[in-house]
C-alpha cells in the first residue's frame, strides 16, 4: 500500500489504538492535520500546546493507556518542554508528535526551527528525530513502546514536513506496520526487567514474618503496574499499614482500616511517624523523594528496607536498601504474597504485633487532620469548601489539582477511596496543571465526574483551555479556592521569611472569576458563605453540557498543616499553628 | 594535561566504564549530557565504532567516587540506545592511549629528546627548523611520564587521545571467572 509520510503516521496512531488526541497545527505539521480529517482519531484542539501536554497527562493518569499530543514545530514544541518533564517526574506514558522544519533545513535556523531533540532530550523517556518516511511506523511502534513498558515516560517523535508533505516525493512509503519481534529487535538496548529475583522475594517475605513494626510505603508506581488490588491482598494477609504518597493516593483506599494516608512534608502526623518509627519500609513503587523523607541522614533511622521498583536506577539512589527487588510492583507483589503464604504453610507466624498496632491508633486519635471553622462574616475555611465538595461528589470522581496549598489540602482531605481518581503533578511541581488535566481526564473517563481543585495562582495559569473544554463541550468542573496570594509561597514567607512577603499578593477580584468563567462559555459562580457552598456544588453537579467554574472565596491567612519544615526530620513535624511556626 | 598525573590506576576514584551504545546519530550526545545533567565530569572519552558496524564503544574514564559511579551506570543503562556497560577495573584491563606532542629541540637538545623518545619507544613523526613532533601508544601512565620528562624542553602542543580499554584475557583454559549478567 502506498501512503505519505502523513497518512502513515495518523494510520500508526489508529494501529496503536488511539482514538483521541491533543494538539494544535501549525506551519511544519500541517500535512499531518490533513488526513485527520478522514480519520476517527478525535482530535481535540487546544488553546496553548502546554495545554495539550497536561491534557495527555491527564488522560493517561486517568485511563491508564499513553496520551497523545501533537503540535508543530520551534514555538509549539517549546511549549510543551514542561508537560514532558512533568510526565517524565511523575512516569506518566505520553506520546508527543512535534513537526519540524524539512530535513535540507534543520541546522539553518529557519523560520520556527528549534532544535526540538536537543532541548527535550533530559525530560523525556526517549526521542527521536524520523529522518525518513518509511521508518515512520517503526518509530510510532517503538515510541509506544517505550512510553508503555518497563517504567512508564514521555516519548517525543520529531517528524520533519518533508517526509510527510505530499508534494514532496521523499513523503512516500509502501506501508509496512512492524511485528513484534521487529520492534524488539530495533531497540537492541531496551530489555525492561518486570519478574522480580526469587531469592530476594524470599529474602523480603521472610522480613517481613519477622519485623514487629513494617510500614508498607506505597507509591506511584503501585498504579503504573496496576497493582491496587494485589497491594491490598498483600497488605490485607500481612496486617501491616499502608502509606499512600502523593502520587498513590487511592493505590489503597483512605477508607480501609489499614491505610494510614499520605506520608510526607505536609503528610499527617500518623503517616509521617509510623514511617519514622517502623522497623521495616516495604518501598512499592515509590522513590524516596525528599519531599517524603525530610532530611535524609534522619528519616526512619531504625528500619530496614525493602525496595521494590522497575527502574534499577531508583534502587539506592537515595537510600540504600536491604532487599532491592528490580520488577514490575504487581508481579513482584502477587510473588510477595506467595512467598508469605508458603512460609505460613511451612509453620511461620507473625509476630504479636498489637503494641504497634495500639500506637498507631493512638496517634490516629491523638493527632487527627483538623481545622478552625471561620466565625460568621469571615472568609471561607479551604478545608472546609473541600469536606463539603467531597461528600457532595460521586465516590469515584476524579479530582485533578494544581500545586500549592489546594494540592494539599486536596490530598489530605479527600478521602481516595478509588484507584485513578487524583491526578496531580508531584515531581515537578508544575502549576497550572489542575485545568487541562481534568479536561483529559474527563475525555478519558467521560463516565466520570471531574472536579479540578485549583488555586486562583494556578488557575490563571492555564484557564483558556476552559475554552477548549466549552468548545468541545467537555463539562469539567473547577472550584477555584481563591485566597487572592499564591498560598504556599506566602506560607513559606510568613513562617520562614518572618511575614516579608514579596510578590505574592494577587487580588480576590482582579480577575473576576465569574465573568471569565462566562467569557470562555462557562458556567460561573462566586461562593463567599459557608451557608451557599452546597448549593453552589449542587448547581454545578447539575450541569453536564459545559464546564463550571466556582469561584470560592477563601482565608488567605489559613497554612497547610502538618508540616515539617524543609531541611529538619521528620521528627520535627509541626502537626497544628499551636506548636509554634518552626523554623530553624 | 596536568591532571595526567592523578591518573594512574592507584587513585580509586577513576573508573574505565566501556559502553556499548547503537551507532546512530545523537547518542553521544545522550551519554554526554547524562553526564553534565547528574553533576559526574567525564575524564577522558573515546569513541568508535565496533566489529560489529551497528555498534559503537564508548570508552569512559570519569572521576568519582563508587557510590556515585553505581549510580551513573544505573542511569547510562537506561538510555534506550545503550546496549551494555561494562566497569574495568585497569587491573583486569589492556588500556592504551596516544599521545602526540610537538616539543622544542634546537640543535643542542634535539639529540637529547630524540633519544628520550627512543628510551620509551616512541617515534619522531614529523621534524621543523627547532621543534620535533613525537608519538608515545602505550599505558596512560608511560604517557604521563614522558610527558613530565619533555615538559622542561618545552611542550609547544600535546593532544592526547583517552584511554581505550579492553578486558583482559583468560590465561588458564577452561577456569571462568564467574560473572553476574547484567
Amino acid at each position: 500500500m502506498q501512503l505519505n509520510g502523513g497518512q502513515a503516521l495518523i494510520k500508526a496512531l489508529e494501529m496503536e489504538g488511539v482514538d483521541v488526541m491533543f494538539g494544535l497545527p501549525g506551519g511544519a505539521i500541517l500535512p499531518v492535520y490533513d488526513p485527520i480529517i478522514d480519520s476517527p482519531i478525535r482530535h481535540i484542539l487546544v488553546r496553548h500546546e502546554q495545554g495539550a501536554g497536561h491534557m495527555a497527562e491527564g488522560f493517561a493518569h486517568a485511563t491508564g493507556r499513553p496520551g497523545v499530543c501533537m503540535v508543530t514545530s520551534g514555538p509549539a514544541a517549546t511549549n510543551v518542554v514542561t508537560p514532558l518533564c512533568d510526565a517524565y517526574m511523575d512516569s506518566i506514558p505520553m506520546v508527543c508528535i512535534t513537526g519540524q522544519v524539512p530535513f535540507p533545513a534543520i541546522g539553518t535556523d529557519a523560520f520556527q526551527e528549534c532544535d526540538t531533540i536537543g532541548i527535550t532530550r533530559s525530560v523525556t523517556k526517549h526521542n527521536e528525530l524520523v529522518t525518513e518516511a518509511q521508518d515512520i511506523p517503526l518509530a510510532v511502534r517503538q515510541a509506544f513502546h517505550i512510553a508503555t513498558t518497563g517504567r512508564p515516560g514521555p516519548v517525543l517523535l520529531d517528524i520533519p514536513k518533508d517526509i510527510v508533505d505530499p508534494k514532496n516525493p521523499r513523503s512516500h512509503l509502501d506501508w509496512h506496520w512492524p511485528t513484534d519481534e521487529e520492534v524488539r529487535a530495533s531497540l537492541p538496548g531496551y530489555r525492561p526487567n518486570t519478574q522480580g529475583h526469587p531469592r530476594m522475594i524470599k529474602q523480603a517475605a521472610e522480613l517481613m514474618l519477622t519485623a514487629r513494626k513494617p510500614i508498607v510505603y506505597a507509591g506511584g508506581g503501585i498504579l503504573k503496574a496496576r497493582a491496587a488490588e494485589a497491594l491490598r491482598e498483600l497488605a490485607e494477609l500481612c496486617g501491616i499499614h499502608v502509606v499512600t504518597t502523593l502520587m498513590a493516593r487511592g493505590a489503597f483506599p483512605d477508607d480501609h482500616p489499614l491505610c494510614l494516608g499520605m506520608p510526607g512534608m505536609h503528610g499527617n502526623y500518623t503517616a509521617v511517624t509510623a514511617m519514622q518509627q517502623s522497623d521495616l519500609l516495604i518501598a512499592l513503587g515509590s522513590r524516596f523523594d525528599d519531599r517524603v523523607t525530610g532530611k535524609l541522614d534522619g528519616f526512619a533511622p531504625d528500619a530496614k528496607i525493602i525496595h521494590v521498583d522497575i527502574d534499577p536506577a531508583e534502587l539506592g539512589k537515595v537510600r540504600r536498601p536491604d532487599v532491592p527487588i528490580v520488577g514490575d510492583c504487581r508481579l513482584v507483589i502477587e510473588e510477595l504474597v506467595i512467598a508469605v503464604r508458603d512460609l505460613l504453610d511451612g509453620g511461620a507466624a507473625f509476630p504479636d504485633r498489637q503494641g504497634w498496632a495500639s500506637t498507631i491508633s493512638g496517634w490516629q486519635e491523638k493527632h487527627p487532620l483538623t481545622y478552625e471553622q471561620s466565625e460568621p462574616g469571615e472568609a471561607l475555611k479551604p478545608q472546609f469548601v473541600l469536606e463539603r465538595l467531597r461528600d457532595s461528589t460521586p465516590d469515584d470522581t476524579i479530582v485533578a489539582s494544581g500545586v500549592g496549598q489546594h494540592q494539599m489540602w486536596t490530598s489530605q482531605w479527600w478521602r481516595f477511596n478509588h484507584p485513578y481518581t487524583f491526578v496531580n503533578s508531584g515531581g515537578l511541581g508544575t502549576m497550572g496543571f489542575a485545568v487541562p488535566a481534568a479536561i483529559g481526564a474527563k475525555v478519558g473517563r467521560p463516565d466520570r465526574m471531574v472536579w479540578a481543585v485549583d488555586g486562583d495562582g494556578c488557575f490563571q495559569m492555564t484557564a483558556q483551555e476552559l475554552v477548549t473544554a466549552a468548545s468541545e463541550r467537555i463539562p469539567v468542573k473547577v472550584a477555584i479556592l481563591n485566597n487572592a496570594y499564591l498560598g504556599m509561597v506566602r506560607q513559606w514567607q510568613e513562617m520562614f521569611y518572618e511575614e516579608r512577603y514579596s510578590e505574592v499578593y494577587l487580588s480576590p477580584d482582579l480577575p473576576d472569576y465569574k465573568l471569565w468563567a462566562e467569557a470562555m462559555g462557562c458556567v460561573g459562580m462566586r461562593v463567599e458563605s459557608p451557608d451557599d457552598v452546597d448549593a453552589a456544588i449542587q448547581k454545578a453537579n447539575e450541569i453536564d453540557d459545559r464546564p463550571v467554574v466556582i469561584d470560592f472565596r477563601t482565608d488567605s491567612r489559613e497554612k497547610v498543616y502538618p508540616m515539617v519544615p524543609a531541611g529538619l526530620t521528620n521528627d520535627a513535624i509541626i502537626v497544628d499553628p499551636s506548636q509554634g511556626e518552626g523554623g530553624r | 594535561m596536568s591532571m595526567a598525573t592523578h591518573l594512574p590506576g592507584t587513585d580509586i576514584r577513576h573508573h574505565t566504564l566501556v559502553v556499548l551504545v547503537e551507532n546512530k546519530a545523537g547518542v553521544l550526545a545522550r551519554v554526554a549530557g547524562l553526564f553534565a545533567r547528574r553533576g559526574f565530569n567525564i575524564y577522558s572519552l573515546a569513541v568508535a565504532p565496533t566489529e560489529d558496524e551497528r555498534f559503537s564503544r564508548i570508552t569512559i574514564v570519569v572521576d568519582v567516587a563508587s557510590s556515585p559511579l553505581e549510580q551513573i551506570t544505573k542511569q547510562l543503562f537506561k538510555l534506550i540506545n545503550v546496549v551494555k556497560i561494562s566497569e574495568l577495573d585497569p587491573r583486569d584491563a589492556v588500556e592504551r592511549e596516544l599521545m602526540l606532542a610537538t616539543v622544542r629541540a634546537d640543535a643542542a637538545t634535539r639529540s637529547q629528546v630524540i633519544e628520550l623518545v627512543g628510551v620509551f619507544g616512541g617515534r619522531i613523526v614529523d621534524v621543523g627548523h627547532d621543534e620535533l613532533t613525537v608519538s608515545l601508544d602505550g599505558e596512560p601512565h608511560r604517557l604521563d611520564d614522558l610527558e613530565d620528562l619533555l615538559r622542561p624542553f618545552g611542550i609547544v602542543e600535546l593532544q592526547r587521545t583517552g584511554r581505550v580499554a579492553l578486558p583482559r584475557l583468560e590465561r588458564t583454559p577452561g577456569l571462568r571467572p564467574v560473572r553476574r549478567s547484567a
